[in-house]
């Protein structure tokens, strides 16, 4: 666990060390120090939610990709009263990196997908580090039309630093793969329900993202690239990647003020890893809401609805009549 | 008849401004140029009389949007639609609004896309043209919605819809705006899909990222130019992930015709009478109703 402290906590750790110090300190001497004690817990709980209130974009980052972040599968075990993992592309093989299953809360049936990571560099591994190939998108295909035959709604879990770029993958038609999902979401029968988790990278996280709903974790992140590329192409600078990240705007708070995310889905204090089961809750509460408000749309209305949502994104302004007159005669 | 369309005053390629801007064009001098692939020395004119393709090697250098509708569609046929259409700054993104100006300048267009109405050979489609000198060709709000926006019309007006690609992927500057425009156009190559309409997409060099990875790689017919670049993550990204060389030809047009990733690969020179056949099949022939 030690390795694990992210830079801004320190203080925060060092804080608890204090106390811990000065506990078996009045233990061992029997002075009585609990005045002294409680006023550095009051100070550690405004510290904590202090450092909380006010995390840069970088920050946010760190705790998306915390290595002990809950994973597809950690959240699927809290969330289903029961889940069966279902594998293969019936193509080519089976992509570790995407998880796919069905599962019943509370009697209703759901297909569930997520990227997956693993917590150590073994399961990383064999998981790829949660960056699918062509296959992981094709399972998630398969599964989402198996939904749509027998009618269970989706709830997909966002959590990739991106799409493989590898040989294989490209040989494989990683672009086909994506594209594809994307074209069969867009009007697919059934609830789609999108929360990214942690890492919202790119078209690899949008591959299994196009859905009714888009939520994201308090401290996950969404973008078109990660922040260390954006800055390397535009600035020709990896080293630029903390203003890219404050530029790009792809924080929970940023995206939900643009528009583009529906909700925001609070975490435990200091981060989803402090508190699994709590941020499982939390996140549970909060699909089984937004599926209870999707539930009272046809499918007509459900399929015209997530075209017109994804039909009026974009900024942009028309000229006038003047200015296109204008460019005529030149 | 290339010539003729090619050499209109108003579709002129090898403009000395244009040409400096162009990275795959060496500015040697006004008269040549000397060849990316194969150090062949042609003559400008020679060049421009042969659609830009080296007369050496078959080396096909990149062309601009406009004069590629010049070399596809019957003259005078073209009819601009969603000119009008222009890139905000959503994110109040460092300099985007210096880009986009000088983007404009540089390139005399409005957008990475041009969109429109034309016919080929009096067949009518809906016709939709980027440009790799905007911003490399990358697609933002504006792409995103001139490319819905022509899926749309193809869809009311029955034409069918040709979308020549060519892209370094989704426009940074827009961030996530830029990626659900991913989202936006493949939903509405959807719609067309549903209603039987026919799609081409011809992927010209280079076409990457988000624009593959959407609605380009969904047509129903995929048409490679000869020599393309086509991938979903470019060669550098991969070289780097992978630390390791690249197989011979990788992610070139020829490559993906060998992965049945495209249906096609097609000569420029050929490329208008290509989409003809196929439209002519498409539009003339009698279809089996049960």
């Amino acid at each position: 666990m030690v390795n694990n402290i992210l830079d801004f906590e320190k203080p925060l750790i060092e804080l608890a060390a204090k106390i811990k110090e000065l506990q078996s300190f009045m233990d061992e001497k029997g002075l009585d120090l609990s005045e002294e004690i409680n006023r550095l817990m009051e100070r550690a709980e405004k510290l904590q939610k202090e450092i909380y209130a006010d995390l840069d974009t970088m920050q946010i980052i760190q705790i998306a990709r915390h290595p002990n972040r809950p994973t597809a599968s950690d959240y699927a075990k809290y969330i289903f009263d029961d889940f069966i993992e279902i594998h293969g592309d019936r193509k080519f093989g089976d992509d570790k990196a995407m998880l796919g299953g069905i599962g019943l809360i509370n009697n209703q049936a759901f297909t569930f997908l997520g990227h997956q990571k693993g917590k150590t560099t073994k399961e990383n591994l064999s998981r790829n580090f949660g960056m699918p190939h062509p296959e992981g998108y094709r399972k998630a295909l398969r599964l989402m039309k198996q939904a749509e035959k027998f009618g269970r709604p989706i709830i997909s879990l966002i959590n990739t630093p991106g799409a493989y770029p590898g040989i294989g993958a490209e040989e494989r038609g990683q672009a086909e793969a994506i594209a594809r999902n994307l074209m069969v979401m867009s009007d697919l029968k059934v609830p789609i329900i999108v929360v990214v988790t942690g890492e919202g990278g790119s078209g690899g996280a949008l591959g299994i993202g196009l859905g009714d709903r888009i939520m994201m974790l308090e401290y996950s992140y969404y973008s078109v690239s990660t922040p260390e590329a954006c800055a390397a192409i535009i600035w020709k600078n990896a080293e630029k990647a903390p203003e890219a990240a404050e530029a790009l705007k792809i924080n929970a708070k940023a995206l939900k003020k643009l528009g583009i995310i529906d909700r925001i889905i609070k975490e435990p204090v200091g981060g989803a890893h402090k508190n699994p089961e709590m941020s499982a809750k939390l996140l549970k509460t909060a699909i089984l809401e937004e599926y209870e408000e999707l539930k009272k749309f046809s499918v007509e209305e459900l399929i015209e609805n997530r075209y017109q949502k994804y039909r009026k994104i974009g900024e942009f302004s028309y000229k006038s009549d003047d200015e296109m007159l204008k460019e005529e005669v030149e | 008849m290339f010539k003729d369309l090619f050499g209109k005053p108003k579709y002129v390629t090898v403009r000395s401004r244009e040409r400096h801007d162009r990275d795959d064009i060496s500015p040697d001098s006004h008269l040549w140029t000397k060849c990316t692939n194969c150090n062949a020395i042609i003559f400008n004119k020679k060049l421009v009389e042969n659609l830009m393709v080296c007369p050496e090697c078959n080396y096909h250098f990149r062309i601009s949007a406009r004069d590629r509708l010049a070399i596809t569609v019957d003259e005078d046929s073209f009819q601009e639609f969603a000119r009008d259409i222009q890139s905000e700054d959503p994110l109040g993104f460092p300099q985007y609004r210096e880009k986009l100006l000088q983007a404009k300048i540089k390139t005399g267009l409005d957008e990475a896309v041009i969109t429109g109405e034309a016919a080929i050979d009096n067949m009518p489609v809906v016709i939709g043209v980027m440009d790799f000198t905007f911003l490399g060709g990358s697609m933002g709000s504006v792409v995103g919605e001139k490319i819905t926006i022509a899926a749309e019309r193809s869809l009311e007006t029955q034409r069918p819809l040709i979308l020549f690609t060519t892209a370094g992927g989704a426009r940074m500057q827009e961030g996530l705006v830029s990626l659900m425009q991913m989202a936006k156009t493949s939903a509405a190559v959807r719609r067309l899909d549903k209603a039987g309409i026919l799609y081409i997409c011809v992927m010209t060099d280079p076409t990457s990222g988000g624009v593959t990875a959407s609605f380009a790689s969904i047509a129903d017919i995929i048409i490679a130019e000869t020599g393309a670049l086509i991938a979903f993550a470019g060669p550098r990204v991969i070289k780097q992930t992978i630390s390791a060389d690249l197989p011979e030809g990788f992610q070139r047009a020829e490559f993906l015709l060998e992965h049945g990733m495209v249906d096609m690969v097609v000569d420029r020179k050929d490329m208008r009478s290509q989409l003809a056949r196929i439209l002519k099949i498409h539009v003339q022939g009698v279809r089996y109703c049960g």
